[in-house]
């Protein structure tokens, strides 16, 4: 069996009376495609800033990339990659400005930078793009380099929220090679994402509704068990019965 | 109507519902007004003075020997040269200068009146006034001591000279300053951001789709805060008569009159504002720095206009709050009429309407 | 009859150096429930600003039941209702204050037409006192539906009404729509989601500003100029790299479970061909089968097509 990258235990937020997360028991494989799925307030929100680090939990416990949840943020940090849809480049900045202050964030060296922004750049077809802003860009190249740069300092994990939301459908698909290349080079991928064919491309998913994963497995498995010929009528039955609506 | 009076409505609930919007509109004018007040009525021990004693007789004497006494003074040393008192105050080294002329006690034994002269350096206007009264006071008091055993009237007077800031722009300066801030900024920083926040948050396409007459919908974000203004305007006035005792000489209704002018003005400026931002940080950042310092700059209640370079005193009458100011000044201290300020508030009607026009011309009816 | 006719609109922006809708023309009749189908960024916004006349169009001409978008913008602000992309709603009035607000705004009550968002308001009514801005995403949407309807509106624009709104949400949502055109209000909506197509009665795709098909959904899928095929097996992501690599292959693109493909010789020999092949490539529980195309597949055969027109 693969390496455990993250391991969660009764993992748990209270904001008040109120359980964003109750008892979330999971464990991600090193190099697996992990879909995180659930409807609008199921709490995924809540659950992935607490394996990011940046929210400590109520209780329950959860070793990320080898790092303790409580203790270790700053490590945790170093070790992951974040993607969303709404924040990810600075605009304002160019291709190759965005690449070096990412890079220097994440600590490495300028040679380091030098030598990965140019097979970046290479990959992703930027030559001649470089040294415009990344304002002016095309939608879908700015998530592709925005991709590439959550991954630049090689973390083992990497968390995308809603990566392609809005993405037309050509893009949407060019940004998932790059999901399975990264995959293949033993990246974790954790992903949230509206779309539920992209459900199907994970490796495994799991589905949160009110604060509880009510499902987990292959996605051939879940349909199978739902009896579901796409995974969009596993969703509907699974979130139907929700009782929590919150953003 | 009944949809103005919805709107209008809607703003006030925006307003009631949002702390940091109640503690801009109440809390700024409380607290600027407490903090000038307080700063104001601090009692000054220990103020070094100097006596200039042309006279050197009984009554010149004994007036130095009380002023001695005070624990408001200390007499630094005698000087006797007006040149020396000058450097004196140059040099920082005293607050007030006590004079008396040659032949003190006779002039006022033989010719029942005499003259003492104060002079104080007003660069810090509170100080300096407060030590004048002191001293006049101990004047007062020793003028009372020789009545009583003189059968003739006899009477001091003290002339009273202001360095460096002849007009003594004090306490009953300060009020009229506060009141032009404090008007222009809320009324300007609050309208502006009210209507950029709309834009943000995209109810303005909501609005300007729907039968409702655009400008209405800039009539009605005016209203609330013409109202609360006047509130407002009311909390600051009566915190002044009642805390700084700063009197109202001439009419409060005329006063009244003018500030409601000013606070057109300023929603005219801050409907400007809105209409050339599209996010509230740089419309809050626009009425801070577009507003903030040249009021605070160019009225003149901080800063003596007339000591400025030329070019800056251009630039102050183009300053709404410069106006205004000059026309509380006239109504609540010296007490005059409109009569003699028709022309200040022509001037303000004058940019009022400017600002009005130019606002409403760039309105948009559409987006972008 | 049609109530919303767009004829060659034309919208740019800085200085013409983006071009945001590029000489759209389409008609949408009365009463039905049209479809504007595209990603981000492809026009959709600007060609509902332009026909709540919201934006100028640079060229071109559009009018909303029969009137000019610029000339009589005040007549149709009096009779569409318009549902932005952000849901927009006073976050800080409560469900009812928001509601009562829309209406007055539009010179009318709750009461006159609350037949029309009852279905909708009954489900949103228990929170009537919540602030907007403590609702989630799918009761903020019904809220804003509500607000947009009160007027009781002959046409009805929803801009991205379900863009971050979950499944559940959206599925009730696009119920709301259809019940809505049965009172017969021409209803023009404009997703990013693809699947979401099949619910409208005609669809636009559109590109870049540029229309690439408008149809019936289920003419769009007829006109899909080739057989389809579905492939699995289970290294779908190693199949996928492996059939780029094959020379039949024009197209082939993941499409959840499976991946699609179009063959450029589509005979049974060279569909056999193509197992052995990635038999060889160690390939195991192959399945090849024709597949009916979605709408996801016909943009994406449209998207390239247009692409290959203009690097010839």
């Amino acid at each position: 069996m693969a390496e455990i990258v993250i391991k969660a235990e009764k993992l748990t937020k209270r904001f008040g009376d109120f359980i964003a997360a109750n008892e979330i028991t999971f464990d991600v494989y090193a190099g697996e495609i992990f879909g995180f799925l659930g409807a609008n307030g199921a709490g995924k929100t809540t659950a992935m800033r607490m394996l990011c680090g940046l929210s400590t939990p109520s209780s329950g416990k959860a070793i990320i990339a080898g790092f303790d949840i409580y203790k270790q943020t700053e490590s945790i940090k170093k070790n992951i990659g974040y993607m969303s849809q709404k924040f990810s480049l600075y605009e304002d900045l160019t291709v190759i400005e965005n690449i070096t202050f990412f890079g220097g964030i994440y600590g490495l060296s300028d040679k380091e930078i030098k030598e990965k922004s140019e097979i970046l750049i290479q990959q992703l077809g930027l030559q001649g793009v470089t040294k415009k802003l990344v304002g002016s860009l095309p939608l879908g190249w700015k998530q592709k380099l925005s991709f590439s740069v959550a991954v630049l300092h090689e973390p083992k994990i990497v968390f995308l929220d809603e990566p392609t939301g809005g993405v037309d459908p050509v893009t949407r698909r060019q940004f998932w090679d790059l999901i399975y290349e990264a995959s293949d080079k033993g990246i974790t991928i954790f992903v949230t994402t509206h779309y539920m064919d992209e459900a199907e491309y994970c490796n495994r998913i799991s589905m949160m509704v009110d604060g509880v994963v009510k499902a987990l497995d292959t996605p051939s498995n879940l349909k199978q068990e739902f009896a579901a010929g796409t995974m969009d009528e596993v969703f509907f039955e699974l979130a139907r019965g929700a009782k929590r609506k919150g953003d | 109507m009944k949809q103005f009076l919805t709107f209008v409505r809607k703003e006030f609930y925006h307003v009631f519902r949002d702390s940091k919007t109640m503690l801009m509109l109440f809390g700024l004018p409380i607290a600027q007004i407490t903090l000038f007040g307080f700063a104001l009525t601090n009692e000054i021990k220990d103020s070094k003075i100097v006596i200039c004693d042309y006279a050197k007789d009984e009554a010149s004497q004994q007036i130095t020997y009380k002023l001695a006494a005070s624990n408001n003074f200390s007499i630094e040393e005698s000087l006797l040269s007006h040149q020396q008192i000058e450097e004196a105050f140059k040099a920082g080294k005293i607050k007030l200068a006590v004079v008396f002329p040659v032949n003190f006690t006779y002039d006022l034994l033989h010719l029942n009146t005499a003259q003492v002269q104060l002079i104080a350096d007003a660069a810090d206007p509170n100080t300096g006034s407060t030590l004048t009264t002191y001293a006049t006071s101990i004047i007062r008091d020793y003028q009372q001591d020789v009545l009583q055993s003189k059968s003739l009237p006899l009477s001091i007077t003290t002339e009273i000279r202001m360095l460096y800031n002849p007009e003594l722009k004090g306490v009953t300066n300060f009020v009229p300053g506060v009141m032009a801030l404090v008007l222009m900024l809320v009324c300007v920083l609050m309208t502006s951001v009210s209507i950029v926040k709309e834009k943000e948050m995209g109810t303005m396409e909501v609005l300007l789709v729907s039968p409702f007459n655009p400008f209405l919908v800039i009539l009605s974000k005016a209203v609330p805060y013409f109202a609360l203004s006047l509130i407002n305007l009311s909390v600051i006035l009566l915190l002044s008569v009642f805390l700084l005792d700063m009197p109202i000489n001439g009419s409060v209704v005329l006063l009244f009159a003018e500030s409601s002018l000013l606070i057109v003005t300023s929603l005219a400026l801050g409907l400007l504002i809105s209409n050339s931002t599209a996010s509230q940080q740089t419309a809050m950042l626009l009425s801070l720095m577009g507003l903030l310092v040249p009021t605070m700059l160019f009225t003149g209640f901080m800063f003596p206009l007339e000591n400025m370079p030329m070019p800056l005193q251009v630039i102050a009458n183009l300053v709404p709050a410069k106006w205004y100011y000059i026309i509380v000044k006239s109504i609540m201290i010296k007490g005059l009429g409109f009569s003699s300020i028709w022309k200040e508030t022509l001037i303000l009607v004058g940019m009022t309407t400017f600002l009005l026009v130019v606002s409403f011309k760039k309105f948009k009816i559409r987006l972008g | 009859m049609h109530d919303v006719v767009l004829d060659k609109i034309r919208k740019t922006y800085n200085k013409n150096s983006l071009v945001a809708v590029d000489n759209v023309s389409l008609s949408v009749n009365k009463g039905e429930l049209f479809g504007l189908i595209g990603p981000d960024g492809a026009g959709k916004t600007s060609i509902f600003r332009i026909l709540t006349t919201l934006l100028l169009p640079d060229g071109g001409n559009a009018s909303v039941s029969g009137y000019d978008v610029v000339k009589d913008y005040k007549i149709i602000r009096n009779h569409v209702g318009y549902m932005p992309g952000r849901f927009s709603l006073y976050q800080d009035l409560s469900v009812e204050e928001n509601l009562n607000f829309f209406a007055t705004l539009f010179g009318t009550t709750i009461k006159e037409n609350y037949d029309l968002i009852k279905e909708i308001y009954v489900q949103i009514e228990p929170f009537k006192t919540r602030r907007a801005g403590k609702l989630s995403g799918g009761m903020k949407q019904k809220l804003a539906l509500c607000c947009a309807l009160i007027h009781r509106p002959t046409v009805l624009f929803l801009d991205e009404p379900t863009t971050g709104v979950d499944t559940v949400s959206r599925k009730e949502f696009w119920e709301m729509l259809k019940r809505l055109k049965s009172q017969g209000i021409t209803i023009m909506v404009s997703t990013p989601y693809m699947d979401e197509a099949t619910l409208c009665e005609r669809i636009a795709l559109i590109q870049s500003g540029k229309i690439l098909s408008i149809n019936t959904p289920a003419n769009v899928i007829a006109q899909f100029p080739q057989n389809l095929f579905a492939i699995k097996s289970t290294n779908m992501s190693g199949l996928l790299k492996d059939l780029r690599d094959f020379g039949n292959i024009e197209s082939c693109n993941a499409f959840g479970e499976y991946h699609h493909i179009t063959l450029s010789d589509e005979s049974d020999a060279t569909q056999h061909e193509l197992k052995t092949y990635l038999e060889s490539k160690q390939h195991e529980n192959i399945v090849l089968q024709s597949t009916t195309p979605t709408i996801e597949d016909c943009f994406i055969q449209l998207m390239n097509n247009q692409d290959g027109g203009n690097s010839n």
